[in-house]
């Protein structure tokens, strides 16, 4: 696809939803097929009206099943790609997702959250599909989940998205809620030669030789192209290094899925990301994402003013969990407090990091994220 | 000696013959017709994608020698439509079943047929989902005897070439696995059709469908379809009717109309020309 005019270098006053349309045209994002939902259809709008700009394809196919399986398809044939919806089609992904992640397809799924279950509350925001976005599909597999805190995320966060997939050939999700979507906030766009886009590994071996899921030794193979003339296969079935169906022997199927795996989980400590803020002599942390950190900086701060010594774990990359990182932070604290807006998902992570340290959840559903004030009285109740 | 190459060794994938289909199965000629197709046309096979979905007839895009991928259950069509879109060099073909298009995939058949999406979509209608052992489909006709109609169909059935017609599929054929050079040729005249076109092939399943009807070889499915076959072509698609007595065969709609492509490339123009 030829490149058209894509710099929008400066500093603007714009929506989530918006500065993550910028990310991922940056990212060179050129293809994108989604469906209309709450809150994430001014993505679908921004990207409808940036990407034939650029040289990009929108389509907005029939379903979000339709939409995961074409950003595959466009994926297989050399553009990158991208959807973007919320929990409902988030749902509908779900069983596409699984084959991108057995077809180490790189691509990335923004889910703006909002309240579930099912049809829930379409114009607030939630954290509830944390764990869907980790164990959402069906089998073992891992994926990459990255959470933005401001609409100055959304930009960054998308662009890493889209390096993380390309770099690891695995759907990389990018879980915002409607809070961060649909806030307006200045956004620093730095001019595109400064930012770092990662293009998938390319295959050395002759078109004839080639063998599409034969890693290197950073677990990752080398992606060639649909129309290069390599003539190779793809299933969802388990397969060999050649791609080819190998449906009964249970060391393709060892290999695939351990690999699968490991090609996330040993190269973790290169995708992990967390933002620490007055841990160093911290009796009490708070650990938090998306919106809900921007309340518990808020949190901390007022209890340094208060004397009590508390700082704040954010955890930018959700998945892989940053266990490494919680449990250090746990082992030198007295208490950890988990405000999340749903009944309890990445609490149990925190939990199961952290061991022996008490760990204090926090709940909120419905219209507002927690306020300042909330979290700064559960920071208090850890103190008696 | 000297080593004889089979006229199709081309088109195959190298180490995957011989294929899992069943003894009687139209899927081997199917695959023959296309390769004749191809091979006619003396298409470049590095810009040939061929995907599929799953079934039986789903494993063929393991078999050509192409760029090719199997998707999930009724989900080819909207993959196809992504390779496409992305690069539209490609010729795009779908081979898939009938209970992968027009069940679980139904959706997705219909809005790739009314965008005009520039995709050529074989469909093997063996009337029943053979992968899993002969259960009904859309396309069971009424009566019928499958493992879960055990007391005959009783669903209506959908008429394939009717549907996409109506549609919007600027080219539509139905043939069974008997017409074998109509059928090659309707692949070939596919193939250099702008926009969406669709062929349906009534293909025997002798183990899981005619087992339980009454024509438990390949053979008897043959001589139904040789014996109740009548070429009608252009006539009324809602007519074209698919029972006992009568299999209607023939091309149905051959039309021009722009392609989604095209219209997609003539609105990118008018994009690049305004501000952003």
């Amino acid at each position: 696809m030829d490149e058209g005019k894509v710099g929008l270098s400066s500093r603007r006053f714009m929506m989530g939803d918006i500065a993550c349309v910028e990310g991922a045209i940056a990212a060179g994002c050129r293809f994108f097929a989604g469906y209309p939902i709450t809150p994430a259809t001014e993505i679908a709008e921004g990207m409808a009206r940036r990407l034939p700009q650029v040289g990009g394809v929108y389509i907005q196919m029939e379903d979000e099943i339709g939409s995961m399986a074409a950003i595959i398809g466009a994926s297989y044939a050399g553009v990158k790609s991208m959807t973007a919806t919320s929990g409902p089609g988030f749902s509908l992904m779900m069983e596409n997702i699984g084959l991108a992640v057995m077809t180490e397809t790189p691509c990335v799924v923004v889910n703006v959250m909002r309240g579930g279950p099912s049809t829930g509350q379409p114009t607030m925001p939630g954290q509830q599909d944390v764990m869907q976005a980790r164990w959402g599909s069906h089998g073992d597999y891992e994926i990459i989940a990255l959470a933005p805190s401001s609409v100055q995320e959304m930009f960054d966060l998308t662009v890493e998205a889209f390096n993380l997939s390309e770099t690891y050939r695995v759907p990389v999700m990018v879980l915002a809620d409607e809070i961060v979507g649909h806030m307006w906030e200045r956004v620093k766009i730095p001019p595109t030669q400064s930012i770092e886009v990662v293009n998938r590994k390319k295959p050395t071996a002759s078109t004839k030789d080639y063998a599409p899921f034969k890693p290197d030794d950073d677990l990752v193979p080398p992606m060639g192209f649909f129309g290069e003339g390599y003539n190779f296969h793809a299933t969802g079935l388990t397969h060999d290094e050649r791609g080819h169906p190998q449906t009964e022997s249970a060391e393709a199927q060892q290999k695939l899925v351990q690999r699968l795996c490991d090609k996330i989980r040993k190269n973790s400590d290169k995708i992990l990301r967390v933002e620490k803020t007055t841990l160093e002599d911290a009796e009490v942390a708070v650990v938090a994402y998306g919106i809900v950190a921007r309340a518990s900086l808020s949190a901390v701060v007022k209890a340094r003013a208060a004397g009590i010594k508390a700082g704040l774990l954010r955890l930018v990359t959700l998945w892989p969990f940053p266990d490494k990182e919680v449990a250090k932070v746990a082992r030198k604290v007295k208490a950890v407090v988990v405000p999340e807006m749903n009944c309890g998902q990445i609490v149990r992570e925190v939990e199961r990091a952290a061991k022996e340290t008490s760990v204090f959840f926090l709940s909120k559903l419905g219209e507002e994220p927690h306020k300042p004030s909330e979290i700064l009285e559960a920071i208090r109740r850890t103190q008696k | 000696m000297e080593e004889l190459e089979h006229p199709y060794e081309k088109f195959l994938r190298r180490g995957r013959i011989p294929h899992i289909w069943c003894e009687g199965c139209g899927n081997g000629i199917i695959l023959s017709c296309f390769a004749q197709a191809l091979n006619d046309l003396n298409m470049d096979l590095d810009k040939v994608v061929v995907v599929s979905g799953i079934g039986c007839i789903g494993r063929v895009s393991g078999y050509t020698n192409t760029d090719s991928y199997h998707t999930t259950h009724g989900r080819p069509i909207a993959f196809a439509t992504g390779v496409k879109l992305a690069n539209p060099e490609l010729k795009v073909v779908v081979i898939s079943g009938d209970g992968d298009l027009f069940a679980i995939g139904g959706n997705h058949f219909i809005h790739a047929a009314r965008r005009n999406m520039d995709l050529q979509v074989i469909c093997a209608n063996n009337f029943v989902y053979g992968m899993t052992g002969g259960q009904h489909g859309p396309t069971t006709p009424l009566d019928a005897w499958t493992t879960t109609t055990p007391y005959g169909n009783i669903e209506h059935t959908f008429n394939l070439v009717h549907l996409a017609a109506a549609c919007g599929a600027v080219y539509v054929a139905r043939w069974t696995a008997l017409h074998v050079r109509r059928l090659t040729e309707s692949i070939k005249k596919a193939l250099q059709k702008e926009g969406f076109s669709f062929i349906e092939v009534v293909s025997p399943c002798p183990e899981l469908f005619g087992r339980y009807n009454r024509m438990e070889t390949g053979i008897k499915m043959m001589q139904w379809f040789k014996e109740v076959s009548e070429v009608r072509h252009f006539s009324d698609p809602a007519k074209a009717e698919i029972t006992p007595q009568k299999i209607v065969v023939g091309e149905f709609v051959d039309i021009e109309k722009p392609s989604y492509s095209r219209l997609l490339k003539e609105m990118a123009e008018k994009a690049k020309t305004q501000e952003q």
